[in-house]
């Protein structure tokens, strides 16, 4: 299918989403579409799929102008999404999810199961997605919930298939084959929108690439034509360090000891399990690990967000598990939350106020039960400068910042009151690159000034960037702790849970470059 | 593990096997069966003298005669003491989950087991009204419980069913007495919980309500405006506006001649057979049609549902619209069902019951069926208890099955997993 956009234009009250928005996408090829967290590129998908109506612009579909209403209309005309956060209903079984709204049925609405099983056997094979018709969805891992995502655009014939950051969930590993379906795909006719901010993915898999920033194309080019740094200059509107920098680290006694831990989830079913971990003062470690593998609850039950099951935390040699966040903040831990807006800010708070969520209920900003508004105040206004938080005034509402300033607050927060540790988690997931840059120079100021620093990411070029070691993360155990020099396949088995002594196993018929069996770790 | 070079390197296998390291539910319910099992040696046997014995009569006068069953209190006692401890037991020291709930239930049963005994001690209960009577409070419950799933399954929580109740009973009455024709009545009673289901669903997917308030609200203005109503108007004119005759029984050739069980689910009004019909085809649209795939995935991921195509707000009107329907027919069983006239809240929180055998049959048509037994079954008991003087005084014995919906709703049974977007509003980006 040949896609066209022209002039697309979405938005959103002052705010300019898409502006006047051209893309072409020939049959058969692997367009993609790259640019930073709020360039557009989520807009102009929904626009395409019928999510969202755009204000100006038409697209056209093999030279037809069309118009979807409902994205239902959009999946009639050959368009297929997998979208970020799959559109998957976790009780269902594959089956059941694939066909859903496009059922194959017996007399009277009863649903053919068995018909429902053939097709997705076939579909499985002709495009290589192993997958099992009986498996309820929730219990499988991300990867294959992926190609349960990618057989039901092409249970419906899909000719031009939509991924929205389709790595963020995956191994490097999955990530690679994920790459060789969508070149199956490819060379089978059909054509690929390929969603990103990740420069590396882009140059391995792209035919073509087209950049945005700020709501508008910057640019359309191929991989041969420009590197890793022409990317994101393109991306970011100017030059960008893709490093981060920092000296060696000088490790001092253990501050953080974590020993046999065991946490549940919300279900009751092990997340952590028995881990054992020690962080000292002046270095960072970093959890890498594929997202739900356990971290979440971790970084949880160490900022005494969430009950232990058994073992101990211990800080300093004051034991941390099972007591309350506040024990925790008074020993001196500072928590950047996983999800700022839910976790870390009261979002119709204003700024200053959340600047002092931990504290205010103590001098120098409460007196005899009363606060102190005016320290509130001048606490804020050093703050905006120190940690340059660019808000209009400190009275207005968090949630009307943008996602770095939301974080640059988070990260004020915590960092203004005396910390041995410092844990975050996804410290810079959805922010910009200039914010990205500050928030990990801030982490490595923290650990040269002697702080404990744990970092729990999901994205491998973070955790290699800012780890001084790295702790690799699978089903709720540490499958090893390496340097960050021992190379991103060997973590990226890791994260798939092979132990780091038998990295050097050789992944049979595995995709992409063979250096695995190369420099692994020899035991 | 074989179709391609592919699904090599993600090195992960199938399905997680995850453990579970509170096991809480499952071993709550075997520590409380234990727990009954010891009052029940406590209270029903040491503190009972061995003499006392109790009487069953299994069967009705009319029916083929079955001898009575006469039991020592004691010697029952102890043995259900024994099989509710088995049972505890045998749940504490499982692994799995998979059965716990028909375990619990035979434990629970053997419990009331001994209970009846012990309570008609020294006399006689008459066991086959006492099943007959269980159905008839089953029955409005049935519908009720129905009606829940019906829109909580497409994720909108119905708290109004008693005020659909109280409109059906109503309004089934009303017309069933003016026209003469009981089968009016049920359509009235069907329309009038429909109207209040449609109201529902235009003020919570219309204008996005908060459901449960929508609810409260629509059963605070049914109760009034019945009330009203029967003191204004049914009142004064009782003869011709809330005298509807009822629906007679109507037996099923052959079956109904079995001995005990028979007479009691065989030979019952139409209310009792469209309810088991209603179980077994809403259970059969829901799971095995497409229909009911699309109302299940709404009730879960409506965002998926809506990039498939689906349109959400339609299913859910539609269900929550036929929900309605179905409290509005078990509110005419009330009326025209059994009692033959409307009198004020009648309808005494079933609709509430309703939606707790609901939870507790898991969102499933056979699952509230059984619940619905229970608390039936609870209902009947308690009238049974009244005559019998057991020496508790009646409004304890009334409290029963408000006792245990309290239980049961707040996880005494465990934790249970409704649709997950149950309850919330949606809204297109």
């Amino acid at each position: 299918m040949r896609l066209e956009l022209r002039g697309v234009t979405k938005r959103y009250g002052s705010l300019v989403a898409n502006d006047h928005v051209d893309l072409t996408v020939e049959p058969g090829e692997i367009h993609c579409l790259l640019g930073e967290n709020g360039a557009g590129k989520s807009t102009l998908m929904n626009v395409l799929f019928g999510m969202v109506r755009s204000d100006e612009g038409e697209i056209r579909i093999d030279g037809e102008p069309v118009r979807f209403a409902d994205p239902g209309e959009a999946v009639a005309h050959g368009i297929g999404m997998v979208h970020q956060h799959f559109m998957l209903v976790p009780v269902f079984t594959v089956a059941e999810n694939v066909v859903l709204g496009f059922e194959p049925t017996r007399p009277l609405g009863f649903l053919d199961r068995r018909r429902a099983r053939a097709d997705i056997r076939r579909l499985s094979e002709q495009f290589g997605l192993a997958v099992e018709p009986d498996a309820v969805v929730e219990d499988l891992p991300v990867g294959v919930q992926q190609r349960v995502e990618i057989l039901k655009a092409l249970q419906r014939d899909a000719r031009l298939l939509i991924l929205d950051e389709p790595t963020a969930v995956l191994t490097p590993q999955e990530s690679e084959a994920l790459f060789a379906i969508v070149r199956s795909l490819a060379a089978a006719g059909r054509s690929v929108l390929f969603i990103t901010h990740k420069l590396k993915e882009v140059l391995s898999v792209a035919d073509r690439i087209t950049v945005m920033r700020l709501g508008r194309v910057v640019g359309t080019t191929t991989a041969a034509e420009s590197g890793e740094s022409e990317l994101a200059t393109m991306m970011v509107g100017r030059e960008v360090e893709l490093v981060v920098h920092k000296g060696p680290a000088h490790p001092g006694a253990a501050v953080l000891e974590i020993s046999g831990l065991t946490v549940a989830d919300e279900r009751g079913l092990v997340a952590v399990d028995g881990v054992d971990l020690t962080v000292r003062a002046g270095e960072i470690l970093a959890v890498a690990g594929v997202q739900g593998n356990g971290q979440t609850e971790l970084a949880e039950a160490i900022t005494g967000l969430r009950a232990v099951v058994s073992g101990s935390i211990r800080l300093d040699g004051q034991e941390l598990a099972g007591r309350s966040p506040d024990v925790a903040i008074a020993a001196g831990v500072a928590n950047v939350p996983e999800d700022r807006q839910v976790d870390g800010l009261v979002l119709a708070m204003t700024v200053e106020d959340n600047l002092v969520l931990d504290i205010f209920d103590r001098a120098p900003f409460a007196r005899h039960g009363a606060r102190d508004l005016a320290a509130v105040r001048a606490n804020a206004e050093a703050r905006l400068v120190d940690f340059d938080i660019r808000a209009p005034s400190p009275v207005v509402s968090v949630g009307s910042l943008s996602g770095g300033n939301q974080q640059k607050v988070v990260v004020a927060r915590e960092l203004s009151r005396p910390v041995k540790l410092l844990v975050a988690s996804q410290p810079t997931r959805g922010l910009d690159v200039g914010s990205i840059e500050y928030v990990h120079r801030r982490i490595v100021e923290e650990r040269d000034r002697g702080v404990a620093v744990l970092i729990i990411s999901s994205e491998l070029d973070e955790v290699l960037a800012l780890g001084d070691r790295v702790a690799v993360m699978y089903r709720g155990r540490i499958t090893g702790v390496v340097d960050p020099g021992a190379g991103r396949d060997r973590i990226g088995l890791m994260m798939a849970g092979v132990d780091a002594t038998d990295g050097d196993r050789p992944g049979p018929e595995a995709p992409g470059p063979p250096a695995v069996a190369g420099d692994g770790g020899a035991p | 593990m074989s179709v391609s070079a592919l699904d090599v390197p993600t090195g992960l296998p199938g399905a997680p096997d995850r453990r579970l390291v509170t096991l809480g539910r499952v071993r709550g319910m075997g520590a409380f069966l234990v727990v009954l099992a010891i009052l029940t040696v406590l209270a029903f046997g040491v503190a009972t003298p061995g003499s006392a014995h109790a009487t069953f009569t299994l069967s009705a006068p009319p029916a083929v005669s079955v001898a009575p069953l006469e039991m020592s209190v004691r010697t029952v006692a102890v043995v259900c003491a024994i099989l509710t401890a088995g049972l505890g037991a045998l749940l504490v020291s499982r692994r799995g989950a998979r059965g716990s709930y028909l375990i619990f239930g035979l434990g629970v049963m053997s419990f009331l087991w001994a209970f009846l005994t012990w309570a008609a001690r020294g006399n006689d209960l008459n066991f086959e009204q006492m099943l007959a009577a269980t159905l008839i409070s089953t029955t409005p419950l049935v519908y009720g419980s129905l009606s829940g799933i019906m829109c909580e399954r497409s994720g909108v929580i119905n708290i109004a069913i008693e005020g659909q109740f109280l409109a059906g009973a109503f309004l089934g009455a009303m017309i069933g007495s003016v026209s003469g024709d009981l089968w009016l009545g049920v359509l009235a009673g069907a329309a009038a919980g429909a109207a209040f289901g449609w109201l529902l669903a235009f003020l919570a997917l219309r204008y996005g309500a908060d459901q449960i308030i929508v609810g409260v609200v629509i059963v605070a203005f049914c109760t009034g405006l019945t009330n009203f109503l029967t003191e204004q108007v049914l009142t004064p004119y009782q003869t011709t506006l809330n005298s509807p005759q009822t629906f007679s029984p109507i037996a099923v050739p052959l079956v109904d001649k079995i001995p005990i069980v028979g007479p009691v689910l065989f030979d019952q009004n139409v209310f009792v057979y469209l309810a088991a019909v209603l179980v077994v085809s809403v259970n059969v649209a829901l799971f095995r049609t497409r229909w009911g795939l699309r109302v299940r995935s709404v009730g879960e991921h409506p965002h998926a549902a809506e990039t498939v195509g689906i349109h959400v707000m339609s299913v859910r009107y539609r269900n929550v619209v036929l929900g309605g329907l179905i409290a509005g027919i078990g509110g005419a069983s009330f009326t025209i069902g059994s009692v033959g006239e409307f009198s004020s809240e009648m309808t005494a929180g079933l609709g509430y019951v309703a939606l707790a055998a609901m939870i507790f049959g898991r969102w499933r048509p056979f699952g509230a069926l059984g619940a619905a037994l229970l608390f039936g079954f609870s209902v009947s008991l308690q009238s049974f208890l009244a005559v019998l003087n057991v020496g508790i005084p009646s409004p304890f014995l009334a409290m029963a099955p408000y006792v245990i919906t309290i239980a049961v709703v707040s996880g005494l049974v465990g934790r249970v997993r409704p649709p997950a977007a149950d309850g919330t509003p949606y809204h297109r980006e």
